[in-house]
């Protein structure tokens, strides 16, 4: 319960605490004195390094969260999972297919899939990564990058996953034969990189090379900012 | 069929009630039915890779006699149910193998491995065959 | 007629000839098959083992998104056809278990409970060969513009299609349900013994020469009753009768090939739809070359 000073009683590892109630859980550890040793990295959401588990007094659910990001609530009772082990498959990206039974091939379990939603349920991103790796199965590599583009690879969904199955290293596949085999080469940085070979570009750069720093900080605020 | 089989020495024990009760629980069949009559062992199209006939293992599970645990029969079995088409007492034979193999998954045996396929096999065997033998043979 | 069509893995991969084919062929019936827009795997087996919830998720998970579609206006009945036997018997028991038994009902839908609705248990699980018998061979007759005349094929069954009792489409000792069809489309057929015993099923990928044995009695036997061509409705039959050839005649240096074909490819021949439509250069062995001298094509 909290009281007149915004604070709430959370489990850390099983240790009671009393923190301020708008932390994230990371700030609520740290303030409490937990010092992160693994189990962090951007602080921003974007790195999936402090994957946590957590409860809460009174319910039975199991909830993943990101550490840095999820704000601390009365009664949460939290265990960190700083790495989750895997089976890190070694490919050629530049020897793969495209196509259905790739997926197969380097992550057969994935035939193991229960359509049970459990990763779904664990995913903090709100993910679905059951409908995800059911797509990479039917060979379906665009749907599964598509609903993958938001998995920061926390290791939640791993850890739960009753047929054993890591469903972020298959995303991560479905992603890179998408941008590679399916969506191309990206044209205007082709063409750009032409333009450079060419030359087109070179006239300026050595001008540019001459220049003292106050021309240049200049010409730089001062520069067009045309978004095509 | 291997003309190897001997007969069963039978070592009653409070042990076999158990097995048998657990059986009929996880099948939902009622083993007790069969008079042996050998019509599912006659229609089965994998008899020639078993060590004990389907008939024969029904009549172990009716004894109460975990061999039949280690019999390579449950694990051949394809469950195409021909046997229980022809069951004239209604007996899903079928549905005792899967109990049996059940009862063995559940303890962390895998029958096959996975990483024992070749990326040619993957390549081209159907989906529905490597789903399947996984669901069927691994725990 | 819009009814929800549930592909399964298997005709989205390696068994692409039957999805393309059903979809072409049915067309041309004037049966609008809608597939479903967000499906996963069936789990291809039945979760045979009574205590079980988890490996039903699966299947019922598929039949709730059929109950979605009727919701949304894009089906017209809480109907579902499916292609691939396996996944026709995997459906519809699991639905059979649900609906026969409250408990797990109430199991299966709390463990369901972050899914948008709830499924109710009423949608009806069905195999083509059943929604084109219930529309009448006649009108199958009537769309025939190139009857296959002269072309002797033997319907072959397998396993899923007809057991256990109670889910099977027809008979399980003598069906007729295949070769209705196959007259309808003008087919000489040829009935044998063996067209529903099991081809070794998943055997195929750890025990492929008990599948190669299997298949030779299966198709020796379908040879010596006079067939040219075995007609199925199993990608996993297709495959362990067709693509396994290559095994058998490794161990039985005498056998000769015969082409396994996919019913709906044969309907689309007889409507005489086009060679993309029927997509025989898709199975192995290539068919087309016995179509081809028997008239068909």
């Amino acid at each position: 319960m909290s009281d007149s000073n915004h604070m709430v009683t959370i489990y850390m590892m099983g240790k009671k605490q009393r923190v301020p109630a708008d932390l994230t859980i990371m700030k609520a550890m740290e303030y409490a004195g937990h010092q992160f040793r693994r189990g962090a990295g951007c602080r921003g959401g974007f790195c999936g390094a402090c994957a946590t588990v957590y409860r809460k007094k009174g319910s039975y659910k199991l909830q993943g969260a990101l550490a840095c990001q999820k704000i601390v609530e009365d009664g949460m009772i939290i265990a960190q999972i700083p790495f989750s082990p895997q089976e890190k498959v070694t490919y050629k990206i530049n020897d793969l297919k495209a196509e259905a039974n790739t997926f197969l091939e380097y992550y057969p379990e994935i035939a193991r899939c229960l359509a049970c939603n459990t990763c779904t349920k664990a995913c903090p991103q709100d993910i679905m990564v059951m409908d995800y790796v059911q797509a990479a199965l039917r060979g379906d590599i665009t749907q599964a990058a598509k609903l993958s583009f938001d998995c920061l690879g926390c290791g939640l969904c791993a850890m739960r996953c009753p047929a054993e199955i890591v469903p972020y290293n298959i995303g991560q596949l479905a992603r890179r034969l998408e941008s590679k085999y399916i969506e191309g080469p990206t044209e205007h940085v082709l063409k750009r990189c032409q333009e450079v070979k060419e030359g087109k570009f070179d006239a300026d750069i050595e001008e540019m090379k001459k220049m003292d720093k106050a021309t240049l900080s200049k010409k730089y605020n001062t520069r067009e900012m045309k978004i095509k | 069929m291997s003309s190897e089989i001997q007969g069963l020495v039978l070592h009653p024990s409070p042990g076999n009630k158990v097995f048998r009760d657990r059986v009929k629980e996880l099948s939902g069949e009622k083993v007790e039915l069969c008079f042996q009559c050998g019509a599912c062992s006659s229609g089965c199209p994998m008899t020639q890779e078993m060590d004990y006939l389907p008939s024969k293992v029904i009549r172990m599970v009716q004894l109460g006699l975990e061999e039949a645990l280690e019999s390579k029969t449950i694990w051949v079995c394809t469950s195409c149910f021909n046997c229980e088409v022809r069951c004239p007492r209604g007996i899903d034979i079928a549905n005792v193998m899967e109990a049996l193999r059940q009862l063995v998954l559940r303890k962390k045996y895998d029958r096959v491995v996975l990483n024992e396929l070749t990326d040619e096999q993957i390549k081209e065997l159907p989906q529905v065959a490597i789903i399947s033998s996984l669901r069927k043979l691994t725990a | 007629m819009k009814i929800a069509y549930y592909p399964g893995c298997t005709l989205k991969t390696t068994a692409k000839e039957f999805d393309i084919s059903t979809k072409a062929s049915t067309k041309a019936l004037g049966i609008d098959l809608v597939e479903l827009p967000r499906w996963n795997c069936c789990g291809t087996v039945h979760a045979l083992a009574k205590d079980d919830v988890m490996h039903h998720l699966a299947p019922l998970r598929n039949l709730l998104r059929v109950e979605e579609m009727k919701q949304e206006g894009l089906v017209d009945e809480k109907r579902v056809v499916a292609l691939c036997a396996m996944c026709y018997n995997t459906l519809k028991r699991s639905n059979q278990a649900f609906n026969a038994d409250p408990d797990k009902a109430g199991k299966v839908r709390e463990s369901m409970d972050n899914e948008a609705n709830v499924y109710s248990g009423q949608v009806e699980v069905e195999h083509l060969l059943e929604t084109l018998r219930t529309q009448g061979w006649d009108k199958v007759q009537a769309r025939v513009t190139k009857p296959l005349k002269g072309l002797k094929v033997a319907p072959y069954y397998g396993c899923l299609l007809l057991r256990p009792r109670g889910i099977g489409i027809d008979n399980a000792d003598n069906p007729t349900i295949m070769e209705d069809l196959l007259h309808a489309l003008g087919a000489d057929v040829i009935d044998f013994s063996y067209k529903q015993k099991c081809c070794g099923s998943y055997h195929t990928v750890y025990m492929k020469e008990v599948v190669a044995d299997l298949s030779n009695r299966i198709l020796t036997q379908a040879q010596a009753a006079g067939a040219d061509i075995v007609a199925t409705a199993c990608p996993l039959c297709e495959y362990n009768l067709g693509n396994r050839q290559t095994e058998v005649v490794k161990k039985y240096p005498h056998f000769n090939s015969i082409p396994i074909v996919y019913f709906t490819q044969l309907m689309a021949l007889a409507f005489g739809l086009s060679e993309d439509e029927t997509a025989l250069g898709m199975n192995k062995p290539d068919p087309r070359p016995i179509l081809k001298e028997k008239g068909p094509i």
